[in-house]
């Protein structure tokens, strides 16, 4: 083996741990378990569902293509990290412009009832998924979920679990922002 | 069986006599239990048999047409669940998973084809749903990696076989050399 081989192959290693290092370093942070939505950029799906009263209204696909800002958060009185967020959820409901829905996934009526009752309803209109099949429409696989929605009814962004203040200020407000220009 | 009758009757632990005279023919209680062991064992194997396909029903509805079931736990079982990330949707206990399942028979009884369910939930949550990811451009290194690896490994011992690692030879010592060498074996305390 002549002196060249000699020097790239004592650089092997070096090259491999500065390679690993970075994947690494890009990984940090991130959750392994969290999907990519493949509906960014679709229409949302159809559907029509009803809302927590009689003759209340529910929400359906028309009205997230109503010319406004959306943000559809999916919910459940069953889930804890729900109940963490739902004071981001207050917050974001006071931004002008910017409309906020909710679906209650896979929730007794009474129950989602309950849970605004206490904590508070931030929501604009509620949809009550009560079979979790719209929810499966939209990708959902664990709540809380949200989602922006274009003014045109298109799937701009999604957030798997609670949202806090950094993905809010960070992720969510600044595009809801291009959306509203 | 020995160890199965130790368990079941620890107080006759063979003694110091043991091996020298047949258990059974010192102890005829001996022979009852011997049976009751292998009944408890033939009840044990009939109890984890029956256990295993108790647990594949679960709380789904089978259909009705017994080869549409097995098409939908096929179909399932190559569905991964979106919850329990390394279990397929047949395997996973998870409600979402139980849900999915429901779809996936209800569209075989609508009519629909493997290709066509798979797509519905693709759609929803992408080609990572797939327990058996499609062949792309995007997948190749996940189907030659491993193929390219052992290829990889190969080459290099068949490499280093043609090429051996070689030892360079030692050069003679010169004759001051030498001279200086037998100086510093003779004397016992070089300093």
């Amino acid at each position: 083996m002549n002196g060249k081989y000699r020097f790239l192959l004592a650089a092997l290693p070096l090259a491999v741990v500065i390679g690993l290092s970075g994947f690494f370093y890009d990984r940090l942070g991130k959750d392994p378990g969290e999907l990519p939505s493949v509906l960014i950029g679709k229409p949302v799906p159809e559907f029509t569902l009803p809302g927590l009263e009689d003759g209340a209204p529910g929400l359906a696909s028309a009205d997230l293509r109503s010319g406004t800002v959306t943000i559809v958060n999916v919910f459940a009185s069953w889930c804890a990290p729900c109940r963490i967020e739902h004071p981001m959820l207050t917050a974001l409901a006071k931004v002008p412009k910017i409309r906020l829905v909710g679906i209650a996934y896979k929730d007794k009526i009474e129950a989602t009832r309950a849970f605004l009752g206490e904590l508070g309803n931030p929501y604009a209109l509620i949809g009550a998924d009560v079979t979790g099949r719209v929810a499966i429409d939209w990708g959902v696989y664990g709540v809380p979920e949200t989602y922006l929605v274009s003014p045109g009814g298109e799937i701009v962004w999604k957030h798997v679990g609670p949202l806090d203040e950094t993905v809010i200020r960070g992720e969510l407000l600044p595009r809801a922002e291009k959306l509203l220009k | 069986m020995k160890f199965l009758l130790r368990l079941s009757s620890p107080r006759r632990r063979p003694g110091p006599f043991a091996g020298r005279v047949p258990l059974s023919a010192r102890d005829p209680g001996l022979r009852r239990d011997d049976a009751r062991g292998w009944r408890a064992l033939a009840l044990a194997t009939v109890l984890f048999l029956s256990a295993v396909p108790a647990l594949a029903i679960g709380v789904d509805e089978p259909m009705a047409d017994p080869a549409m079931e097995a098409k939908a736990r096929d179909i399932a079982r190559g569905l991964r669940c979106l919850v329990c990330q390394n279990q397929s949707i047949e395997d996973s206990n998870a409600p979402l998973a139980a849900d999915l399942r429901h779809i996936v028979r209800e569209r075989l009884a609508a009519g629909e084809d493997e290709a066509a369910i798979q797509k519905y939930l693709v759609d929803r949550y992408g080609e990572w749903v797939l327990m058996r990811p499609p062949f792309e451009p995007a997948t190749y290194a996940l189907w030659f990696g491993p193929a390219a690896l052992l290829l990889t490994g190969v080459g290099v011992i068949l490499w280093r076989r043609r090429h051996p690692a070689t030892v360079p030879e030692a050069e003679a010592l010169t004759a001051e050399e030498r001279a200086r060498l037998d100086r510093l074996l003779k004397d016992e305390d070089p300093a």
